[in-house]
């Protein structure tokens, strides 16, 4: 069986999966439970001020009966007082010292009260700290969250005054309601951070109820924007934790967060350059014992590869991602359809005829049996079919011989741009 | 879907007629249905199951595409689980208690079970390891569905364990008495396959008594289980039984699954007496050797019958007949001494009974004659009453007493489980409950005998 410890920034944890600092692990009850279940980590519900909350808080979106698709929240930090958590912290790091705690910290920008708080959350024995500059509701009318998240100087000025004062490794949890995540994890890094993790929820309004015409969900008839997350943002937190991975300047570890449902979501984030993941809509559709077959499943996944740590996987996907002015242009592949396999739903004729470039044919064979077939030199190999195509197997996208030598974007311009120079020097 | 039963028998391939009737489910179903499963907290179906399968797990490993998992998760509760996945009257079991019979309709928690077994077998997986050999010897007499699974958890608790199977091939009944169509033999012996794995070895053709002797197995192991199942059919007591053409129904399914198909059965007429499953099994393979006619002559009524009803329904989509309030009262030959002839006579019910059935009695001068060529008796099973009695066990009637916590016979190092201990009120006649009972008795060895292991480590 493959090891699945982690160390992210010099956090160790038995395996990769962290609880995100959200509901679930709002006490020690919750996060001894999450233990007991076989979570690795547990981020703790932010600490921070004494918070109000509204009811109500969630909300989900569905997709075509599917529940859960995406979550939405208008919840805040912690409801307890500090002492309580930091008792109950002391309790559960007591009783499970080989899992790890982190910290997820909220307060004003200011130098003193970060500088309290770090020293408070160590004294109890967490084994790292987690800047929530994410919050996006509630929070961030106060100056916290979202609001110093979303200015690099502030990320980076908060960073350091926190490293002043820790002993343990600091994790920096970025917002995505930004335009370029680089940047404001680029200020982490600068400010000092031993690790990023993101994403935090992404700005939303989970729906408008078309007959009282409130929004979903509402407060005595109004409504706020909400945290967005589960399985709808894994794609955009995924790039993001790519964006992060890939650029020279964020050279520290990254937790990933965003979607995680499933082990097979953990080993992408993982092959993304995450050092681990954390997980919480899952955890709160489900209950903490998904993390079962999230643990089998990615060891059985490792085994099979003959991977022996789970640590050998991460990033091991980042060096092919890049710009779209490096992708090969001369690259060239085809949709080919398998009529034994095809049920003739002719979903990939119509979305290739209506929306994309017509090179799908329904035919009818000499024995009056109608069958598709692509007409290849049309085909852009866009993929659109095969997405559409409701039959495992029934269309492949298929790979041609490539008659020409790759040529990229940025190479193609720096041809024309060299054939430009001999022209001036010929004109000369 | 893709798993109706066949309508058509092939008299030119009789083996064809002997494939699985059900196709397993193919990667979209899998997907489409495993998705539809909720993942209940404190699931019905796993309270329903009787080796507790965590079959909310199992499902969802299958969501995931973690199908080692799944098919481990399976077999962990249950050692002969790929079998159960397809013999389990689940409607009765996992899917009767499933939450969506209250909702929309419950999920195919028998076919999901087999898609991930049969994905375990497909690619010869190896799903459990032996524990740290503890120096303690446990022998297991009889190879069927609780010895096996007796024997695996006691090999995961580091018990060196000698199986004793009297017949060539070990799994008991999944490997010799449920028809090929709805068990292949591959199934149960793969999950025997999966034991002997685990270190556990297994003497086939060798008989208590013949082989080997009860003093010598209660001198040389630790302790003892006693799963040796039960025998075959009893005598009807009726004239012309010896007739050359009269059957027993678990010698004649064996016969299906272990030789050639006889031809011989081709556009006969065949009575099977009896309406438990084994009955329904003898009448549906003498469907599939080309019988023209296959009645089940039952001496009650649709109501007292024994066969579950999902049997009872597969059995009539084979076109078998069924007789209600009708006993056999002798079996007429020809000059040859073939069966020609069957007289029955009508029956009529009368008070329930002891065990709440109501009892049936023969409708004076109701006599009537069938025309039949073959006679299939299914009326039940005879015990090893010689065998249990050679360990000096306490029985009733065949059926050997324990103490149903610990599942001990009335010699403490003898433990016993499966059909051996059914009836007389006691135990269940289900495979699953026979894997559970097996599982259980290896816990009550450890607990027994975990004391001697510390003294000898």
């Amino acid at each position: 069986m493959a090891d699945l410890r982690i160390n992210l920034a010099g956090i160790e944890s038995p395996n990769p999966y962290w609880l995100a600092s959200a509901p679930p692990t709002n006490s020690g009850y919750q996060v001894q439970r999450a233990f007991e279940a076989g979570w690795g980590g547990a981020v703790w519900k932010t600490l921070g001020e004494p918070i109000i909350n509204t009811t109500a808080r969630f909300a989900a979106v569905g997709f075509n009966g599917k529940k859960v698709a995406g979550f939405n929240n208008i919840e805040l930090i912690t409801d307890r007082p500090l002492e309580v958590n930091l008792k109950e912290i002391y309790e559960t790091k007591k009783r499970f010292p080989n899992h790890a705690i982190i910290a997820s910290l909220m307060v004003e920008p200011n130098r003193e009260k970060w500088h309290e708080i770090v020293k408070r959350v160590e004294d109890v024995g967490v084994d790292g700290l987690e800047l929530n500059f994410g919050c996006p509701h509630g929070m961030a009318e106060r100056g916290m969250g979202a609001a110093s998240g979303q200015q690099p100087d502030l990320v980076e000025a908060q960073t350091m005054w926190v490293k002043e004062a820790a002993k343990t490794p600091v994790i920096v949890k970025l917002t995505p309601n930004i335009t370029d995540i680089t940047v404001t994890a680029r200020a982490a890094v600068q400010g000092g951070a031993d690790a990023i993790s993101m994403i935090n929820t992404i700005n939303s309004l989970a729906g408008v109820d078309i007959d009282t015409w409130n929004t979903i969900p509402h407060v005595a008839g109004k409504g706020a924007h909400g945290g967005y997350c589960g399985p709808a943002v894994k794609p955009i937190a995924l790039n993001m934790v790519a964006e992060c991975a890939r650029n020279p300047h964020i050279n520290v570890p990254i937790s990933g967060i965003g979607g995680i449902s499933a082990w097979r979501d953990a080993v992408e984030f993982m092959l993304m350059g995450a050092g681990g993941v954390q997980v919480c809509t899952a955890a709160m559709h489900h209950g903490f014992s998904i993390v079962e077959d999230m643990i089998d499943g990615l060891s059985n996944y490792l085994d099979e590869k003959g991977i022996s740590s789970v640590q050998e996987i991460i990033g091991k996907s980042v060096e092919r991602y890049s710009d779209w002015g490096n992708l090969d242009l001369n690259y060239r592949i085809v949709a080919r359809i398998n009529n034994d396999v095809c049920i003739n739903c002719n979903k990939c004729h119509i979305a290739c005829e209506d929306t994309s470039h017509q090179c799908i044919d329904m035919l009818t064979d000499p024995n009056g049996q109608k069958y598709l077939e692509v007409r290849e030199d049309d085909c852009v190999g866009c993929n659109l079919c095969s997405i559409v195509c409701p039959e495992d197997g029934a269309i492949d996208m298929i790979e041609l011989p490539q008659e020409q030598p790759p040529m990229t974007w940025n190479e193609r311009q720096a041809v024309l741009a060299g054939y430009k120079d001999n022209e001036r020097e010929a004109a000369k | 879907m893709s798993n109706g039963n066949r309508a058509f028998i092939s008299l030119q391939d009789l083996q064809r007629n002997f494939d699985e009737v059900k196709s397993g489910l193919t990667p979209a179903e899998a997907r489409d249905e495993s998705n539809r499963c909720l993942y209940c907290y404190d699931a019905p179906c796993i309270q329903a199951c009787p080796t507790g399968i965590n079959i909310p797990s199992f499902i969802k490993k299958i969501a995931s595409g973690n199908l080692k998992g799944s098919a481990r998760t399976i077999m962990e509760s249950n050692p002969v689980g790929a079998s159960c996945a397809r013999v389990c009257p689940t409607e009765e079991l996992c899917e009767g208690a499933c939450v969506l019979n209250d909702s929309t309709k419950p999920i195919m928690i028998g076919d999901l079970q087999r898609y991930a077994t049969d994905w375990a077998i497909k690619n010869e997986q190896t799903l459990f390891k032996a524990g740290e050999k503890n120096g303690l010897k446990v022998a297991v007499i009889g190879g069927g569905p609780a010895g096996l699974s007796s024997a695996r958890e006691l090999a995961l608790l580091g018990y060196e364990v000698t199986i004793f199977e009297a017949k060539e091939k070990a799994g008991g009944l999944n490997t010799y008495g449920i028809v090929s169509f709805r068990l292949p033999q591959k199934v149960s012996l793969w999950e025997v396959q999966q034991v002997e794995k685990l270190g556990v070895k297994i003497k086939t053709n060798t008989m208590i008594g013949r082989d080997i002797q009860p003093e010598e197995i209660l001198a040389n192991y630790d302790a003892v289980v006693l799963a040796v199942g039960m025998s075959k059919v009893p005598m009807l007591r009726i004239d012309g039984e010896d007739l050359v053409g009269v059957h027993d129904a678990i010698q004649f399914v064996e016969e299906t699954k272990t030789k050639e198909l006889s031809e011989a059965y081709i556009g006969k007429r065949v009575a099977v007496i009896g309406a438990g499953n084994t009955a329904i099994d003898a009448a549906t393979c003498s469907v599939r050797l080309g019988a023209e006619n296959v009645k089940i002559l039952y001496r009650r009524t649709q109501e007292e019958m024994t066969a579950y009803d999902f049997e009872f329904e597969f059995a009539k989509q084979d076109n078998v007949e069924f007789r209600w309030l009708t006993a056999p009262k002798r079996i007429i030959g020809d000059e040859k001494g073939h069966v020609k002839q069957l007289e029955c006579i009508r029956m009529q019910l009368g008070e329930p009974g002891a065990d709440g059935r109501r009892g049936p009695a023969p409708i004076e001068g109701s006599e009537f004659l069938l025309e039949v060529d073959v006679v299939i008796k299914a009326i039940g099973q005879t015990r090893f009453t010689d065998l249990i009695e050679s360990f000096g066990l306490e029985h009733q009637w065949g059926t050997v007493k324990v103490n149903l916590e610990t599942y001990q016979t009335s010699n403490e190092k003898v433990f016993a489980a499966g059909d051996v201990i059914f009836g007389d009120g006691q135990g269940e006649a289900m495979v699953v409950t026979a894997a559970q009972q097996g599982k259980k008795t290896a816990y009550a060895i450890h607990q027994a005998l975990k004391n001697s292991i510390i003294e000898t480590a």
